[in-house]
């Protein structure tokens, strides 16, 4: 029986490639305790958990996987279908929806999270290649739910309408900060062209990523 | 709906309305936390959710032979597949307007029949536990067809009877006419491309069916879906509290959403179905291609006698999607017109609005004819503009309630730096790029429609309004909410704004730019009475410090009500309450459109573009824009911006990238994903600007609106491409203008 | 999405044995994830190689690059040595794609991208990449994207990479291990036009893996770089594209590389144009007249005719851009 468990991580990794952590997730696994969310769900969908479900069985024919890896600062130790996306796992089973499918072929950005710091799409990355990665996504980007300065800059610009694709802008936009790629407004365009806005909010996305690089207003 | 008499001008004193002010959902949608519509779940008490994924056909036109589902149900963790061949036939009651916007037609219907009428129709729904089970069921549905060659062809294939606008005698004046230019404009289909996906989550309880839908308009999703499953309209409820975009293409129910309702209702299931990037081109509407031909005469100094218009649109077979295209014949003064309007009818799936539906595409015909007509007598295209300026509204013979696009273009030609545009095409040239500049003029209706409100002031001193109507961007939240508050005297933190839930008090679509006009009022009126209510109490109340002043001296700030001549003499909202022993006060109000028209009502832009086009290359970069509107009142500056950057961006757009290629043989859309469908990225955006022409039109609405969100993208694409002409010399008149339409001799 | 099975291969051994095994390799994921979605792939076995080391960045002995197969597009382009050794390479992938699939996609598989064409990614259109023997849609379809140089009846979609055009113009080399041990073989070999075998892209062999792609040394000092022509300005494939580094020395150009992209089956090596610029003094007339050789032997199709015009002049304009005006 596999058991989808979430704690808090005292020692968070450090920016290993997530791959390559194989080691230190066996290890961690040990440590994991705490309240089953959802065992035995091999898909992202959430389906009714029965005692006697077979989890191994699923195992067994080697399509799903055991990942184990830290979300937002905590552990998730869990059984995926190898099918699944970040995205979908994120979405569908693990209630964090902020993180948005736009058109989950890597065209549009509004998936985009940070896997082991750097912003990727999550709908390109399969769930179960995270073992030992750390994620980040828009509900874990500040650890005690204060807004994170760009944050507060997307609203102050209004920098934002639907607001559909608003947390990827903010995940890529603080990468692009910590990227150093902020430089002037046509850098900050170009590097931030991998979140399409279709409310085109592009001017005032431009100065919120600015006015939160240069660490004033 | 009873009419409501029109509320009172306010008397109150105006103090969030016309500020600038962050959208007060802000905050929700900085941290992932405003739910839209596939974020619905458990969290919102919905368990149990199983996932649908469609199954698309794979032909033009033709029917199905053979759904062959054994694979899909044989695969694990699927819980069905529903395809005509199995699914009840649904009673499908008529659902016309008022209560839909369906155009007039046979709608679409869900598994009902064999036929195919474009390719990608859904001809299946797979339903499994999980996402990724659904998805790959689908691709095991085998669907067998046979096919007949569609009609795909705007330009040969038959057309419907035209519908003609005439006036005076266009044939002869044109025939007359000193200077006389024929051209033909083409533009190209879009897609809407909202960032939000289509999606569902549909639950039946016993017979009653609970969707979180995407929708710009929760009436009609409660209204289609009683229709076709045979049920009251009181036994769906529809909420949509976030809309991630939609710009037209939510205003009317798809039939996916009917079907994810049916396999929620066979499964007993909540059923969430999201339909794929891809299913988005095929399964939901668009902005229809056009060919729009275009007959000008005019005297040499440069004023029309007579315009011709000859359009080609498309639709589907079996509705008839027509937009309004009649920015012709109010733009100017024209003395003879005529313009024919013919639908043809494709193999396609039905058209929708698109913003700025049918002005933007007349716009692009209209104001590119003008520019060709300016250069072609050497007249600056601003002072042929100003020359043809109506005294009144030359279709209608009506005086313009306001009419502020002089305005506009000299503010813009200031602020833009007209002046520095050399009349000489091709004359401007830094490096490999060649500069130009160019203008569009556009116009859109000051519309508004019946709208209700329900206003509830609690003890606390705390308001809540409600309204069924709905925010897929502009900030509806926010805006309602700075009206609700003047109204009430209050600042804006103690005001609610809540929208999204088909039972609360109706409003219209959230389209045509005329939610502040409808909603708005509605806000307006309701909460003036709700403080009249309160205001009324207090002056009736012996203990009440305002016991005795005439209610029309009593006023409201920050929620402190006093007498105007006194501003100490008063008290809160919560002490009157809580002295009367008032849980609560409320008020439903509402704003009915005057049913006598007198005034000719629009709101105006004019738009300004600055394009860099490489001499060589061919392609083609917008350096600057602006645009200057003329939208009556701005209730929130911050928020307009937002708006009227978008509506520039998207008709940039329209102008230079956006065109869904469908396959000739087939009706397969050949670039259905962001990757080649484009649409402008941060980088295409260098640097844009909006101006507003002070002024309100109490004409339009109580609240002195025009309506902004769809004229911010009337003008834009013939702006950029008159800059195109300017800077090249090159006159391209086929919508999206690319490299290849550039490749200039040296 | 067809189901698979999942490993992760711990080293370059285990990769190639269950890459034997039939076993897909997978790395960045960026393409493949996209197509098996799609259902375009269908691999039953994945094997993750994306722990495996190699994905070292280095200046060679003599003056050359090497470049790991997994390194990230990212990390390339913001490495040093490749900056200032080899600039067009940076160019060539800060113009691709996003900067998130630039942290995720890697070397090799930027080199190995499948196809972009329409009907390539529509598993219910005939394509003979996908299935050979079905036909090519995209012949009498709808083709502004497509190839004009090194088509076959059988195929003419674009190499959809920017990377791939500058390692072709630089005479990169391949390098390989498989189950028969280690080979190196010129890109220019290693990615095949469709000819009469539209499915095999590569010449790969089972098993084998790209280890590293290496640029040789190239004479010094050398002027490069990379151009990329689209209708948007940002995050799209090329309409047309051109890698060059000329080595001029005493006002004479000795040696000139030349390839362009969004024009062929594979990224197009343009040796008229580089024959044609060596032994000659740089001059506007030279970069206009070795650009009229760009589009020899092109094929144009229905509506991509205006490549053969638009890569000529891209090309001008690229050799003028790195070549100067003296």
């Amino acid at each position: 029986m596999s058991t989808d468990a979430q704690e808090p991580e005292l020692q968070p990794e450090e920016g290993r490639p997530s791959p390559l952590s194989r080691r230190t997730f066996i290890a961690a696994t040990g440590t994991a305790t705490g309240v089953a969310v959802a065992a035995g769900v091999t898909g992202s969908g959430t389906r009714p958990v029965s005692a006697t479900e077979d989890v191994a069985s699923e195992l067994a024919d080697g399509t799903t996987s055991r990942v184990s890896f830290l979300l937002n600062g905590r552990r998730q130790s869990l059984v995926v279908d190898n099918r699944a996306s970040l995205l979908d796992l994120l979405r569908e089973r693990l209630d964090l929806t902020g993180t948005k499918k736009g058109c989950d072929a890597g065209a549009c950005g509004a998936c985009t999270v940070h896997v082991d710091g750097r912003r990727v799409n999550a709908c390109l990355t399969f769930a179960a290649r995270l073992d030992g990665a750390q994620v980040t996504t828009i509900e874990g980007l500040t650890p005690d739910g204060d807004l994170h300065p760009l944050q507060r800059a997307f609203i102050e610009q209004d920098a934002l309408q639907c607001g559909f694709c608003t947390p990827g802008q903010i995940m890529s936009g603080v990468a692009c900060i910590r990227e150093g790629h902020t430089g002037s407004p046509e850098e900050i365009r170009e590097w931030m062209s991998g979140n399409i806005c279709r409310c085109g909010c592009y001017v005032k996305i431009v100065r919120a990523v600015a006015q939160t690089a240069t660490g004033g207003r | 709906m009873t009419p409501q008499p029109a509320p009172q001008p306010a008397r109150q004193p105006q103090a969030t309305v016309g500020t600038p002010r962050s959208r007060v959902d802000g905050r929700l949608k900085v941290t992932g936390q405003a739910r839209f519509a596939a974020d619905h779940g458990p969290a919102d008490g919905i368990d149990g959710i199983v996932h649908a994924v469609l199954v698309d056909a794979t032909i033009g036109r033709g029917r199905i032979t053979g759904i062959d589902t054994r694979a899909a149900l044989a695969a694990p963790d699927v819980l069905t597949v529903i395809h005509h061949g199995n699914a009840p036939r649904l009673p499908y009651r008529d659902n016309s307007f008022p209560d839909s916007i369906h155009p007039p037609g046979e709608r679409l219907r869900a598994f009902q029949d064999d036929h195919v009428r474009f390719f990608g129709q859904p001809v299946a729904v797979v339903v499994a536990t999980t996402l990724e089970a659904a998805r790959h069921a689908a691709r095991l549905v085998e669907a067998t067809y046979d096919a007949e060659p569609p009609q795909l062809d705007l330009v040969t294939a038959p057309a419907h009877e035209p519908d003609v606008y005439t006036r005076g005698d266009a044939a002869a004046a044109l025939a007359s006419a000193p200077v006389q230019l024929e051209m033909t404009y083409r533009m190209g289909r879009n897609h809407h491309n909202a960032m939000e996906p289509h999606a569902i989550v549909a639950r039946w309880d016993g017979d009653r069916l609970t969707v979180w839908e995407k929708t710009q308009w929760v009436a009609d999703p409660r209204n289609e879906l009683a229709a076709v499953f045979g049920i009251a309209q009181a036994a769906v409820r529809c909420y949509s509290r976030f809309v991630g975009g939609a710009f037209g293409n939510s205003g009317r129910t798809w039939v996916h959403s009917v079907a994810a309702a049916l396999a929620a209702r066979e499964l007993r299931r909540p059923v969430k179905l999201v339909l794929s990037r891809r299913q988005l081109y095929f399964g939901i509407g668009f902005r229809p291609a056009y060919e729009y031909g275009v007959r000008l005469g005019s005297e040499r100094d440069g004023r029309l006698t007579a315009v011709v218009h000859d359009v080609r649109g498309e639709t589907s077979r079996y509705e008839r999607h027509s937009d309004d295209l009649a920015l012709g014949r109010m733009l100017y003064d024209t003395p003879h017109f005529r313009q024919d309007v013919r639908l043809v009818p494709l193999d396609v799936n039905t058209p929708t609005w698109m913003r700025g539906p049918g002005w933007s595409t007349t716009a692009t015909a209209l104001e590119t004819s003008l520019d060709e007509l300016a250069h072609e007598l050497g007249i600056d295209p601003i002072e042929l503009r100003i020359r043809n300026e109506p005294a009144d509204d030359p279709a209608t013979g009506q005086p313009f309630s306001t009419r502020r696009l002089h305005e506009c273009y000299t503010t813009g030609m200031r602020e833009f730096g007209w002046h520095r545009r050399s009349s000489r095409p091709r004359a401007v040239r830094e490096g490999d790029w060649l500069i130009g500049m160019g203008m569009a003029a556009g116009a859109y209706p000051a519309e508004s429609a019946p709208a209700q409100a329900h206003a509830r002031l609690g003890a606390d001193g705390t308001v809540v309004v409600r309204s069924a109507s709905s925010d897929m961007g502009p900030g509806t939240t926010t805006s309602m909410a700075q009206v609700a508050a003047d109204a009430l005297g209050l600042p804006m933190w103690s005001v609610q704004f809540q929208l999204g839930d088909s039972t609360m008090p109706p409003a219209p679509v959230h389209a045509l730019a005329w939610t502040m006009a409808s909603v708005g009022s509605a806000v307006q009126a309701t909460c003036d009475r709700l403080r009249r209510k309160a205001v009324a109490l207090a002056v009736g109340d012996d203990r009440s410090p305002l016991h005795g002043v005439p209610a029309d001296e009593v006023v409201v700030r920050r929620g402190w009500l006093h007498a105007r001549a006194d501003p100490r003499r008063g008290e809160t909202y919560q002490q009157l309450l809580a002295r009367n022993g008032r849980t609560h006060l409320e008020a439903v109000g509402g704003y009915e459109p005057p049913e006598e028209i007198r005034y000719s009502m629009y709101a105006y832009s004019a738009i300004f573009a600055e394009v860099a086009v490489d001499a060589r290359l061919g392609i083609v970069r917008v350096r600057r824009m602006l645009g200057v509107f003329d939208a009556g009142r701005i209730v929130n500056p911050k928020l307009a911006d937002s708006q009227a950057h978008g509506g520039m961006i998207g008709g940039l757009g329209q102008a230079l990238l956006e065109h869904t290629v469908t396959d000739p043989r087939d009706g397969r859309i050949l670039n259905a994903n962001l990757a080649d469908y484009l649409v402008p990225t941060n980088a295409d955006a260098a640097d844009i600007r909006a101006i507003y022409i002070e002024g309100v039109d109490n004409e339009a609405a109580p609240i002195g609106v025009k309506g902004l969100g769809e004229v911010v993208q009337v003008g834009v694409a013939p702006a950029i491409a008159n800059a195109v002409f300017n800077a090249t010399g090159r006159r391209v008149r086929d919508l999206p203008i690319t490299p290849e339409a550039l490749l200039m001799p040296r | 999405m067809f189901p698979f099975t999942y490993t992760r291969a711990t080293s370059v051994h285990e990769a190639i044995e269950a890459g034997e095994r039939g076993g897909r390799y997978i790395a960045g994921g960026t393409t493949l994830v996209d197509l098996m979605r799609e259902t375009v792939e269908r691999p039953s076995a994945l094997v993750d190689i994306v722990g495996l080391p190699l994905s070292d960045v280095s200046a060679t002995p003599r003056g050359g690059l090497r470049i790991g197969a997994l390194a990230r597009m990212a990390d390339v382009a913001a490495d040093p040595v490749v900056r200032q050794t080899y600039p067009a390479v940076a160019q060539a992938l800060e113009l691709s794609a996003s900067a998130q699939l630039r942290n995720m996609a890697t070397i090799g598989g930027n080199v190995m991208q499948r196809p972009r064409c329409a009907y390539f990614r529509d598993v219910s259109a005939p394509c003979n990449r996908r299935e050979p023997g079905s036909g090519c849609s995209a012949l009498e379809g709808y083709n502004r994207t497509h190839a004009i140089l090194g088509t076959s009846e059988h195929c003419v979609a674009t190499h959809p990479s920017d990377l791939a055009v500058v390692l072709t113009a630089f005479e990169a080399t391949v390098h390989l291990v498989g189950p028969e041990g280690r080979r190196a073989t010129p890109i220019g070999h290693f990615l095949l036009p469709p000819g009469d075998t539209p499915d095999q892209e590569q010449d790969l062999r089972p098993g084998e893996l790209i280890v590293a792609l290496e640029i040789p040394p190239l004479p010094r000092p050398l002027r490069s770089g990379y151009l990329k022509v689209r209708d948007r300005e940002s995050y799209e494939f090329a309409l047309t594209s051109v890698a060059v580094a000329l080595h001029i020395r005493g006002g004479v150009i000795h040696t000139a590389k030349v390839a362009a992209g969004g024009v062929g089956t594979i990224p197009w090596k343009l040796p008229a144009v580089e024959q044609h610029l060596v032994g000659r003094r740089p001059s506007p007339d030279l970069w206009g007249q070795a650009a009229e050789r760009a589009a020899d032997g092109a094929r144009p199709l229905v509506h991509n005719g205006f490549k053969t015009e638009l890569l000529r002049r891209t090309v001008e304009r690229q050799l003028r851009i790195v070549g100067g005006r003296s």
